[in-house]
């Protein structure tokens, strides 16, 4: 039975867009609008949409490392307790800051340049708790050998590392203290290929050995459809598409998966796919179209789409829930 | 084929590591980066020369720099007397020593202080933000634009002259460059990953900012430092000659300079002001020579 780890429930980030001499709130960039997700214990769920959409915002208002505007982010524990997450005092969140852990994209700005690698990762591990030096410096050597690194490299500066091994060492940092589930926000856009599978395939390990929970923030379709169990496409702050990632790729049901899987590369020259080629840039999220936000830029828009919103729907592909919101879909609809 | 010289070289290194005998490094990568730029060495040693002798001063000289003595008025250098005598008979060369005392306290006093201020609100504000930021831009502002001289003038006139006033006004005017470099460093620092990675931990405020932030926000401050501290030493200098710094009595660079106000010492009697004119501009150019040196070894992006 599968049990949810995080229920997202109308999630909106808004940031203020300020103006004039008096900075005065003109109008606000809706960077996540209204999200209702549920991640469950042990799976990897798949965050995918371009550039812009809202994928890394929702992945760091999760973590309240940016404050979600409105929502509700509900962690259940093992034993079902029901904690509000947006709600708490910064003091209360703390217990929680355990549980759920980041890694970051950029692995040249995700270290400090200033200190070892001991130096920068013994702060969170003192602050919970464990107050030998020994004892830290045991557990963050344990983890380093964890992800095929040195137990020696504790005590090397950033610099001395290479790109994918500064990457590693961030997701020594994100284990450090033994969370339930990780936000992969872009984690291997920034390597190149080779060491990008090699840091994929460690992510799996771990998470088998650790028994975590990846929410997968990516921009590439194809890293996803290798990893992720069920993906969730964003367009302009709002999953347009829920499924397992099989039902994805062989059943797509909204017009913008569709052209983002057409355009994945795909390795063989006689095989000739279709591509959809997207017109425009995505719009602006401080006046998002009216309608459908996808509608201006979609190649079977219809009236309707002009004029209202469609909602997040259940369907069934396969026998799996699969969720779309768009309103040209001719699947009867479950309740 | 014989085995070039490179791949011996590397089979050595390897021998060693798999031996463990590489030499843990002793000396910090910011000792070893500074100590070879040999401009701040050679800063660092005149330096330290015109500190310990100020310090050791009594040792230094067989003179008092206050007792008048007329019968020796006004010679030129000579062994007893390296940089001569001036109007009163005094020892130039033991007042120079002895004002280095005050001089080289104010300057470095003044810089380092106010570095402590602006480092202390400027890093809490600028990781902050919001209201703290404003109020602090604000007052910072305020101190900035009043002219430095119109306060010590106020200063002066209610409380008189004295050294501490002089440098109660260094940092209440000096604060607010450090305030604003520090700020400004944090503004782009609080962008970086690692520092949302601490916060995803939850770490306090303090911690984040002080303990993790700062090190790297800290190598234009540390100019900046040494910076202001020749251009408080100036500053005294240039008050001093008005009459307005340190009371005349007390021997500083300034003080001692303050003689050259008059056209007759100008023209005849130039190892009164000449020594000690050279030995501040040494001690300012030393000391902008290790803020240049400290600049570049505390960089961490220039540590690849």
């Amino acid at each position: 039975m599968k049990k949810e780890i995080l229920k997202l429930r109308g999630v909106k980030v808004h940031f203020p867009v300020q103006a004039g001499v008096f900075n005065r709130v003109v109008g606000h960039v809706l960077a996540v609008d209204g999200v209702d997700l549920d991640i469950f214990r042990g799976e990897v769920l798949g965050l995918a949409g371009e550039s812009g959409c809202g994928k890394t915002t929702l992945g760091k208002a999760i973590l309240r490392l940016v404050e979600p505007t409105d929502g509700e982010v509900k962690y259940i524990s093992l034993d079902d307790n029901e904690t509000e997450l947006t709600s708490l005092e910064k003091k209360d969140m703390d217990p929680f800051r355990k549980k759920l852990q980041i890694v970051f994209q950029d692995p040249h700005s995700s270290l400090n340049p200033s200190f070892t690698i001991f130096g920068s990762l013994q702060d969170p591990l003192k602050k919970f708790g464990i107050k030998s030096k020994e004892e830290r410096r045991k557990i963050i050597g344990d983890l380093l050998e964890a992800v095929n690194m040195r137990r020696e490299y504790m005590d090397r500066y950033p610099h001395e590392f290479s790109g994918g091994q500064r990457q590693r060492i961030g997701i020594v940092r994100a284990l450090c203290l033994e969370p339930e589930l990780i936000v992969c926000d872009e984690a291997v856009s920034a390597l190149d290929v080779s060491i990008q599978a090699q840091v994929l395939k460690l992510l799996m390990q771990l998470k088998k050995e650790k028994n975590l929970t990846y929410l997968f923030i990516t921009h590439d379709l194809s890293v996803t459809e290798y990893l992720c169990d069920r993906i969730a496409v964003m367009y302009l702050g709002r999953i347009v598409e829920l499924c397992d990632s099989e039902d994805l790729y062989n059943n797509t049901l909204h017009p913008y998966s569709e052209a983002l899987i057409s355009a994945i590369p795909v390795a063989d020259l006689d095989k000739q796919t279709k591509r959809i080629v997207l017109e425009g840039d995505v719009p602006s999220p401080v006046n998002p179209p009216k309608g459908c936000p996808f509608h201006p830029r979609c190649p079977k828009a219809t009236d309707i789409c002009k004029t209202e919103v469609p909602t997040l729907k259940k369907y069934s592909t396969n026998g799996n829930e699969h969720y779309a919101s768009c309103h040209l879909i001719d699947l009867p609809e479950i309740s | 084929m014989a085995k070039s010289s490179l791949d011996k070289k590397f089979d050595q290194i390897r021998k060693r590591e798999e031996e463990k005998t590489f030499s843990t490094k002793k000396r910090s990568r910011i000792v070893n980066k500074f100590l070879n730029n040999r401009l701040a060495v050679l800063g660092l040693i005149i330096f330290t020369i015109i500190i310990l002798a100020s310090i050791f001063a009594p040792l230094l000289s067989p003179y008092d720099p206050m007792r008048v003595d007329l019968r020796s008025m006004r010679q030129p250098p000579s062994f007893d007397h390296w940089f001569g005598t001036d109007s009163t008979g005094r020892d130039v060369f033991t007042r120079v020593l002895f004002g280095g005392r005050v001089s080289i306290f104010i300057g470095l006093g003044s810089a380092i202080l106010s570095a402590v201020v602006g480092i202390a609100v400027g890093c809490y504000a600028g990781y902050k933000g919001g209201w703290i930021d404003v109020i602090a831009l604000r007052i910072s502002e305020i101190f900035m634009s009043f002219p430095q001289i119109i306060l010590v003038l106020l200063l002066v006139s209610i409380t008189g002259q004295s050294l501490f006033n002089l440098m109660a006004i260094f940092i209440l005017t000096g604060w607010g460059g450090m305030y604003r470099l520090a700020r400004a460093r944090m503004l782009s620092l609080r962008e970086e990953e690692y520092v949302q990675a601490l916060r995803s931990f939850g770490l306090s405020t303090f911690t984040i900012c002080y303990k993790h932030m700062l090190p790297n926000a800290l190598s234009p401050i540390m100019v900046n430092i040494t910076l202001s501290t020749a251009m408080f030493i100036l500053t005294e200098a240039g008050l001093s000659f008005l009459g307005l710094g340190v009371p005349l009595n007390i021997p500083t660079w300034g003080n001692i300079l303050n003689v050259a106000q008059d056209i007759l010492i100008l023209q005849n009697y130039w190892w009164m002001w000449g020594p000690v004119g050279i030995v501040i501009s040494v001690f300012v150019l030393c000391v902008n020579f290790i803020g240049d040196g400290l600049r570049d070894s505390t960089d961490p992006s220039q540590q690849g």
